[in-house]
């Protein structure tokens, strides 16, 4: 029996030039070389690709979900913060 | 939590599910909801992983470069849909190795269809284009499952499928349109291979214990029957325009129902398959068991290089 395990990395994609980087899933390899390699194998066999990020799962760190209120709650109330919320004689063009 | 806490986040969580909210790996979610999900997604990886032994037999054997490549690319794909999938499935608590080992020690199903030979290479046409045919009834559905990775998994699965189908019914018409030894072959396979297809589209609802929930968490649209009624509609006429016969005497157009009505199914044969007792489920243990172990000195010579590198880094960092 093997003693240890591969670790799992996230690997993230940018489909082409002019896009961002984007979540494709995870995979184990011993190192990220490999990580990288597997990622090319498992995730860009059809030329989905042409960049590769992989993170070792273990390095992110994630917001919880169950604590959305306090976290994403605050942005809710600041109307101030979009165009709508200024009024402008109808006069006014182009702003 | 107490016991109305918890009924009270169940409710908000079908109410979400009902609303067409996907669930992600860290919402809280209901026991049961992750145990299903588990147990059906880890399924559906070791199908993949195991599907790709009955084909991976004849890559060797070819009758061609071009079909040689083709089914390559296509087992090639099947290892990446039971990576997405065993990956998807991590997401939900569970390790890589603990799914690896309830496959590996009989506790995990894989579908039945797996444990039947591949005897000629009209098998390969065969399985292309009605097993590949019918997973893909069962797949495109999951596409709008209620668990996000699951679904993202299945997108990626789904576009990658129907290559598989047409290089398996492209056989299949190569066969049947040359020598009549080829035109018996390819009918043969067919003869195997089609009721084990309609049985791979599940038990008849009326045995079917899950569905209920299943439909409710969208981990199934529509039933077994439904789904295999879908197939047959949609695959005799392929059979018909390439003048192979599906054998099954009973088979009738119906005008009325707009659909086709069909002979029984040997629903002890499905069971006895399931229980481990088809032509080849000890073959097929025996073959993916086997290549785990001796792959083993290779994942631990790939990790200990990767931690002698990791030590070299820190050393010159120093
Ligand atoms: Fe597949
Ligand atoms: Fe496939």
């Amino acid at each position: 029996m093997s003693t240890k395990n591969w670790p799992l990395w996230e690997v993230f994609v940018r489909s082409k030039n002019g896009l961002e980087h984007r979540h494709f899933g995870s995979l184990h390899a011993a190192d990220a070389d490999m990580a990288l390699e597997n990622a090319r194998d498992v995730y860009t066999r059809r030329n989905e690709g042409v960049s590769i990020w992989v993170v070792e799962s273990k390095n992110i760190t994630a917001s919880n979900p169950q604590h959305n209120g306090e976290m994403f709650e605050p942005a809710q109330d600041k109307v101030y913060r979009h165009p709508t919320f200024y009024e402008l004689p109808d006069e006014v063009k182009y702003m | 939590m107490s016991e109305e806490q918890i009924k009270n986040l169940e409710a908000q969580f079908e109410a979400r599910i009902a609303r067409d909210e996907k669930i992600e790996a860290k919402d809280w979610m209901p026991e049961k909801y992750r145990k299903t999900h588990i147990r059906q997604m880890s399924q559906h990886a070791h199908s993949e992983i195991v599907g790709m032994l009955p084909e991976g037999n004849w890559i060797t054997r070819a009758p061609s470069l071009r079909r040689k490549v083709a089914l390559l690319a296509k087992v090639q794909d099947e290892a990446g849909h039971g990576l997405y999938l065993y990956s998807a499935c991590e997401t939900l608590g569970i390790s890589r190795d603990e799914l690896y080992e309830q496959l590996h020690s009989g506790k995990a199903k894989y579908s039945s269809i797996f444990n039947y030979p591949t005897v000629t290479w009209a098998d390969m046409g065969a399985i292309g284009w009605l097993v590949d045919g019918a997973a893909i009834i069962n797949q495109v559905p999951l596409c709008n499952t209620s668990y996000g990775p699951y679904a993202r998994a299945m997108v990626r699965v789904c576009k990658e499928e129907s290559f598989h189908q047409r290089q398996g019914y492209e056989i299949m018409i190569k066969l049947a349109n040359g020598t009549p030894e080829q035109k018996e072959m390819a009918q043969d396979a067919l003869n195997r291979w089609w009721w084990p297809s309609l049985m791979m589209l599940g038990p008849t609802d009326a045995e079917s214990i899950h569905t209920e929930q299943s439909m409710k968490w969208k981990l199934k649209r529509k039933s077994n029957d439904d789904l295999r009624q879908q197939f047959i509609d949609q695959t005799v006429p392929q059979a018909d325009l390439i003048g192979l016969t599906i054998p099954d005497p009973d088979l009738k157009w119906n005008e009325e129902k707009g659909s086709y009505d069909f002979g029984d199914i040997d629903w002890d044969e499905f069971w006895q398959v399931v229980k481990g007792h088809g032509p080849c489920n000890k073959e097929r243990m025996n073959a993916r068991v086997g290549a785990w172990e001796r792959g083993e000195w290779v994942r631990d010579a790939a990790m200990a290089h990767a931690e002698k590198q990791q030590q070299r880094k820190e050393k010159q960092a120093v």
